[in-house]
Formats: C-alpha cells, sequence, structure tokens
C-alpha cells in the first residue's frame, strides 16, 4: 500500500501547496459537515450581509448527512455524499474563506477553476464506507441548523480519516486523468452533466 | 385461501430494513473481493480494499454500511391464493418502514414534497411499494435500500425501433461514462428494454434483485449481458471513478415486448453497497 499522508488541520498554504491529485491523505483535526440545505441557508445568509454560525476561513467541509447515534456512539455511519450537488454553491464557499472540500464524485469546470484560483483542495473519501469512516470520527457537536437534522452542521473531530486527493490547487483532476490512464475502450469521453446523491 | 396478518408483513419489512442496510449480502461482497485480484490500478485496489473493510466493521459494530440507507424500494409478490387480514397490505408495507428505520438508527431521507418546502416525513416512509399479483399461497418481500447517488443516475431514452443492440450499448456505456464516481462504483448496472417508459425502468431496477453473477435464461440477452459488462469495464472509470479496470460488476439485462415505433431503454444503477434482502411468508 502506498504512504498516506498525515494532514493536521487546519489546512495551510503549505500544506495545500504540496498536495497533488492521488494522493491518499488522512485528516487529523476538526472539519464542519454541510450538505444540501446548509450550503443552501450559509449563500443565504452571506449574500443578505449575516453573520454565519461559523467562520469558514481555513476550513474543511465534509459533504455528510450522518446516520443517527446508536447509545453509546458519537455519531453513525457517515460517508460523503455526491459533490456535484453542492457545485453551485461551492465558488461562494471559497470566496468565504473554505479551504477544503471532502465529497465524492467528480467536480465541474466552474468549481475545478475556483479551486485553483483560490488555492484550494477537493478530496474524496470513498463512498459508500460510512461504517469505516465512523471509527475515524472522535467527537460530534452540532453548531448550526439543528432543525436541518441529518442536514445540520457538525463540528466533527477526526483521527487518521482517509481521503484521496481530486482536484488540487494546481488544477489537477484525478477523475480525468484516472480514466485516461486505464481506458482501452475507443469511445469518445462524453461531456459531463446530471445531478447526485447520497 | 391463506390468511396473512398485515402485522406479520410490517414485523418482515422492518426486519429486512435493518438487515439489508447492515449486512452486504454475499455475492456482492464476493464479487467485490474478485475485482481486487483483478483491479490494475493501486489506488482502485485500495478502494476495494476499504469497501471490503467497511463490510466487515458494518457487520460487526452494527453500523448502517452507509450512511444512505435509501428509499425504501420494496417488491412484494402476493400469492392470488393469499388474504391479507387485520390492515392494509400498502399500510403494513410502510409501518415495516417506519420501525424498521426508527428502531435500527436508519437515516430518514425522504421529504413529502419534492418541490415544495421540503419537509422530512421523519420516518422514511411512504417507501416505494410495487405489487404484482402471482400465482400460490405465499407473499414474497424484497426489501432494497436504494441510495440517492446511485438512483439519481437512472436515464432513460426511447430509440428508433431499427436502432438495435448497438443503441443499447451505446446508451449504456454513455450513462456510465457521465455519471463518473456519483453513484459509487464499482456498481451493478439494471437495463430494461422494452414496454413503455415505466415498464422499462421498473425491469431495470426489478433485476438489480438478481444475484451476482446470474444471468438472463434468454440466451441474446446474456449475451447482450456480457458484451456490456465488458464495454463498461474498458470506459477506465474504475472504483470511485478515480481510474481503473473495475467499473462494474455486473450488467443485468431484462427485456419486454414493445411496440413497432418503439425501442425504450432505461438504466438503473446500484452502488457497490447493492443492498438487497428477501423474505418468503
Amino acid at each position: 500500500m502506498a504512504e498516506r499522508k498525515t494532514i493536521t488541520l487546519p489546512l495551510t498554504e503549505e500544506t495545500i501547496e504540496g498536495l497533488r491529485i492521488g494522493d491518499h491523505v488522512e485528516f487529523r483535526g476538526v472539519i464542519y459537515t454541510a450538505r444540501d440545505a446548509a450550503h443552501k441557508r450559509l449563500v443565504a445568509m452571506a449574500d443578505a450581509g449575516e453573520a454565519l454560525p461559523l467562520d469558514l476561513r481555513g476550513q474543511v467541509l465534509y459533504y455528510v448527512g450522518p446516520t443517527p447515534a446508536r447509545p453509546g456512539e458519537v455519531i453513525g455511519a457517515a460517508g460523503p455524499t455526491t459533490a456535484m450537488r453542492l457545485d453551485p454553491y461551492t465558488p461562494r464557499m471559497l470566496e468565504l474563506g473554505g479551504k477544503g472540500m471532502i465529497g465524492k464524485g467528480g467536480r465541474g469546470p466552474a468549481v475545478r477553476e475556483a479551486i485553483r484560483a483560490s488555492h484550494a483542495v477537493y478530496c474524496i473519501a470513498v463512498g459508500g464506507t460510512g461504517a469505516l469512516l465512523n471509527r475515524h470520527i472522535t467527537s460530534v457537536e452540532v453548531v448550526a441548523f439543528e432543525d436541518l437534522g441529518t442536514e445540520a452542521i457538525r463540528r466533527l473531530e477526526v483521527d487518521r480519516f482517509p481521503a484521496i486527493v481530486v482536484n488540487d490547487a494546481h488544477g489537477g483532476d484525478l477523475l480525468e486523468a484516472g480514466k485516461a490512464e486505464y481506458r482501452t475502450s475507443t469511445r469518445p469521453v462524453p461531456t459531463a452533466s446530471g445531478t447526485g446523491g447520497g | 385461501m391463506r390468511k396473512i396478518e398485515a402485522a406479520a408483513i410490517t414485523e418482515t419489512v422492518a426486519r429486512l430494513a435493518v438487515e439489508a442496510t447492515h449486512f452486504l449480502p454475499e455475492d456482492v461482497e464476493g464479487a467485490i473481493r474478485d475485482a481486487r485480484e483483478t483491479e490494475r490500478s493501486p489506488l482502485g485496489v485500495q478502494i476495494i480494499d476499504e469497501i471490503l473493510e467497511n463490510a466487515e466493521i458494518a457487520r460487526e459494530r452494527m453500523l448502517p454500511l452507509c450512511q444512505d440507507t435509501g428509499t425504501a424500494v420494496v417488491h412484494v409478490e402476493l400469492g392470488q391464493d393469499v388474504h391479507v387480514t387485520g390492515g392494509f397490505l400498502i399500510d403494513a408495507v410502510n409501518e415495516g418502514i417506519e420501525q424498521g428505520y426508527g428502531e435500527g438508527y436508519l437515516r430518514k431521507s425522504i421529504v413529502a414534497h419534492p418541490f415544495g418546502d421540503r419537509t422530512n416525513t421523519g420516518t422514511n416512509a411512504p417507501g416505494v411499494i410495487h405489487t404484482e399479483i402471482v400465482p400460490g399461497d405465499e407473499v414474497h418481500i424484497g426489501f432494497m435500500p436504494k441510495g440517492g447517488g446511485c438512483e439519481n443516475m437512472s436515464r432513460y431514452q426511447n430509440f428508433l425501433p431499427g436502432a438495435g443492440r448497438e443503441a443499447v450499448v451505446d446508451f449504456v456505456c454513455e450513462t456510465v461514462d457521465l455519471s463518473g464516481g456519483n453513484p459509487c462504483p464499482p456498481l451493478i448496472i439494471g437495463v430494461g428494454v422494452g414496454g413503455t417508459a415505466e415498464k422499462a425502468m421498473t425491469i431495470a431496477k426489478h433485476s438489480l434483485f438478481r444475484t451476482v453473477g446470474e444471468r438472463n435464461p434468454d440466451l441474446e440477452v446474456a449475451a447482450l449481458e456480457g458484451e456490456l459488462l465488458e464495454a463498461v469495464n474498458a470506459l477506465g472509470v474504475g472504483p470511485q471513478a478515480v481510474g481503473g479496470s473495475t467499473t462494474a460488476l455486473d450488467v443485468f439485462v431484462e427485456t419486454f415486448p414493445t411496440h413497432i415505433a418503439a425501442l425504450p431503454v432505461a438504466v438503473n444503477i446500484q452502488c457497490h453497497s447493492a443492498r438487497t434482502k428477501h423474505a418468503v411468508l
């Protein structure tokens, strides 16, 4: 198995600079959960000039809506949801200071460019491994939008949380590069479209 | 006429909801293990290892395999010699969903009004319930917690009647190519060809209840399944779309007679967490 880089959060400019597509990393520190409904509210609040319930500067957002915790557990299954659905909000989140994102699947061209321009990074955690990722979350606290239930913003402390760099600050895209490397089909690659879920 | 209590159906559905979301079917896990041996991408192999480890942790610690415990898709085959007593069949299934998702600490992902305020129903009910009247005096219940990531990648198109199998292959490949990492590859791909629009999608969905490796009994359709699996795995999408030789574990094709003017093709994708569970009453 290739060596995994340990990344202590929050992300620094130097750390981001050193990350390359295909790097298998392990996060340690604090990340914040946010999916569709939370993104929608955060952007609406920012657009209205209201104070946000969390300071996004330098933070990593994890696109997840966990299952309820069983008694004695801090959280339930907690794997990533489809990042593409957050694409309409992501350039704004990066303007507000966000530096990292964890989800699954690829990002559209506008988001890839925003990631490069704002020197940020997008990683995937392996979709459908919610039980495994549960073991890397050590504490959970709801910090905003509790009424959204699974979609509330939660502060997670994570340890050795595994992820793979898909879009780096240098404009790289792992999904595009990976497909080109392993494609044996003569079919032309169609252009991306659609929504996602999870 | 055999009598079956609605309460027995509720109890069964609740149990299936919990079992399906925690225990990866053996055939699926076996196919993922096999893929580990043939996957060409080292990163792809690491992803497969995490998927296998996840199944083990889910089993041992009673954690759901995936946080997306899905839309509850329930296929009920009701023997025509069965009389359901003590309640309405559909209510009994929905009560089972409510119980299973509540008591099993599963995520409630269903909103009541799709384009309105999107308030969560809080119970994961109602399920998407398909009923079919079949001969006999048994009730077969198939439970599939269907994730949003893969379901959102469904596609349907009606082709010119003469477009033939090539249109089917092209459409399936294009769908998988476009969906990238969103449906969580390695995938199981359901394809419905023929009927009408809703029939094509229904048989595509229903095919996902099959066991991995189980071929359509029609040899021509089975040959198409083999061709599709090869074509999809040549796309290079790979595990979680990081690039690799394992994009799909299997492709299931179902067909139905269709109109002289039509060639309907529906694709319904299942993620690697291909969760299904059956019971017979």
